[in-house]
């Protein structure tokens, strides 16, 4: 599939695709191929019955619109975070800073088990929030609280270098002609950012609809209420029911190639967006 | 862009926005497990930590970080030098298939691996006869771990060495270095902070992974319980001050990472 060119001045062409080659078949490709020959083998209707039971269907609807949910939040929060963090010299900005990625160096079964606790009857904010009928825990306002907690950094982290990159010549030139700092935002920083942004959340939403560990602890897992698909999968295998497994499965990763597919064309966009401006 | 101290009555709003929502959102979660952890003194603490269950977590999770960290260092930085140094067909492609793992939901990830690795997969019934059992192993978690974390090193390494360019791996071959000099004395020192910190954050991952080892580890007590698994058995069993001080270990770990990227970072920035 490769081929070297006269170019090539660097050694290590042959090592390092071999190296590579080898890693990708035995850790990457071999296994997505097994659950691909599985689902497969299932033949088309058995496929279809799996995928559109009732059960699914409702597991499909509580996992997208949390999802949903979570991401609008995160990108409302995340613009915040991240037009606060560029723009403002401030104490206290460095601390703010690290702490955006502790969601992603916390492991989820850490969060999961801080969120149920913060949020029980008797929790720092359970005892807040369960007079005023508000409940969280068991609920599926504790799987968007969940999804939203593990999934903060992303639109901050998209948005920052770019926010950072916005030529301030440029605002300073328009607020002299007379445009006022909406304006300024709207004509010039939102759409520079808004590849940019679009990105972000749909990095956030892709990590959202796949989120197990700290939606675990936190839904209570009843079947048609706070069942998300991953749990499914999960209760299926404990079930020894390999094939519903494989086809919910399937479903799960056909979405994570589409997130995929969609931030690398994001990526391109960006580039293009930024090539024309300069 | 370098940012000003907040002038207006509006900005100085924003930033108290943004701290309210990070004390509510970040810090009191983070508070909260050391504080619950120690809630019942020091003492109590490490008898939690120590009790046997607990600590054959600690030890096996230690353990497969200790091997799935240098194989992903190294399997990254050879990805990184292909992809930055030569152009073939497929770059594209292989370069979005070390993405994949990182798209996939981690209960996937392990459902992949049952599939190729288990009684019903495709090479667990041909593997068995022979006394390989892989599934519901230590050696399953490795597998599993290795996949999940897989474009993390890449990841921090591509634009750093495409950034970099060729010159001085081109300037020390041309002064008649061999292939593994260059390696060691200019590029690995090129590349050293963006090699940490993606093996910090493969670190991270490895050690906090849920989904998928949970998925194949088959989470057998005192042999394939990883911390995050240990951690939910012990919520299971109602044991809220165990499982406490087991994600306090995890915890202080996510916080050493935060702290060596910080650092990393300013270091890059200069």
């Amino acid at each position: 599939m490769a081929k070297q060119r006269s170019k090539h001045l660097l050694p290590g062409f042959g090592l390092t695709m071999g190296i590579s080659l080898f890693y990708i078949t035995l850790i990457i490709a071999l296994p997505i191929l097994a659950m691909l020959l599985k689902v497969a083998g299932m033949g088309l209707p058995e496929f279809w019955r799996i995928v559109s039971s009732n059960r699914a269907l409702a597991a499909y609807r509580i996992t997208f619109s949390s999802a949903l949910i979570a991401t609008v939040i995160n990108g409302v929060v995340g613009l915040l975070l991240a037009w606060v963090l560029t723009r403002y010299r401030f104490p206290g900005r460095r601390i703010l800073d690290a702490l955006i990625d502790l969601p992603f160096a916390l492991p989820t079964a850490v969060a999961g088990l801080v969120l149920v606790t913060l949020f029980a009857d008797t929790g720092w904010y359970g005892q807040l929030l369960e007079p005023n009928g508000i409940k969280v825990n068991y609920t599926q306002l504790g799987i968007i609280l969940a999804m939203t907690f593990t999934s903060i950094p992303f639109v901050v982290r998209a948005v920052q270098p770019v926010l950072e990159e916005v030529d301030a010549d440029f605002e300073s030139v328009a607020t002299t002609l007379g445009a006022s700092r909406w304006q300024v935002f709207s004509r010039i920083i939102w759409p520079t950012i808004l590849p940019a942004f679009i990105g972000g959340c749909v990095l956030s939403f892709a990590r959202s609809l796949g989120e197990f560990g700290a939606v675990v602890f936190i839904a209570g897992n009843l079947p048609g209420l706070t069942e998300i698909v991953s749990l499914l999968i999960f209760i299926r295998l404990d079930e020894y029911n390999y094939e519903a497994a494989a086809a919910l499965a399937f479903v799960l990763l056909v979405v994570a190639l589409a997130t995929l597919i969609a931030t690398n064309m994001l990526a391109a966009w960006q580039v293009r967006y930024v090539g024309r401006k300069s | 862009m370098v940012g000003a101290p907040p002038r207006s009555a509006g900005s100085i709003l924003l930033i108290l926005l943004a701290f309210v929502f990070a004390g509510i959102a970040l810090l009191a979660p983070l508070a909260l497990i050391f504080s619950f952890a120690l809630r019942e003194g020091l003492g109590a603490y490490f008898a939690a930590i120590f009790e046997p269950g607990t600590l054959h977590a600690i030890f096996l999770t230690v353990v497969t970080a200790i091997i799935v960290v240098p194989i992903n260092m190294f399997v990254g930085a050879a990805l990184a030098w292909l992809v930055t140094r030569f152009t073939f067909r497929g770059q594209q492609l292989l370069v979005a298939v070390i993405e994949l793992p990182a798209a996939i939901s981690p209960i996937v990830a392990g459902v992949v691996y049952l599939f190729l690795y288990g009684n019903q997969g495709l090479l667990g019934p041909i593997l068995q006869p022979l006394g390989l059992q892989i599934m519901f192993t230590p050696l399953a978690i490795v597998l599993v771990s290795l996949f999940v974390t897989a474009p993390y090193v890449a990841r921090e390494l591509i634009p750093l060495m495409r950034q970099q360019g060729t010159e001085d791996e081109e300037a020390a071959l041309s002064l008649g270095a061999n292939g593994w000099q260059m390696f060691w004395h200019v590029t690995l020192p090129n590349i050293r902070w963006g090699l940490v910190y993606g093996a910090v954050l493969t670190n991270a991952r490895v050690m906090g992974e849920f989904g998928a080892v949970s998925v194949v580890s088959g989470s057998i007590r005192g042999q394939t319980n990883t911390l995050p698994l240990q951690i939910n058995l012990l919520f299971n069993d109602f044991n809220i001050a165990g499982s406490f001080a087991a994600a306090s270990t995890l915890a202080l770990i996510a916080v050493v990472t935060l702290l060596i990227k910080s650092a990393l970072e300013a270091n890059v920035r200069g």
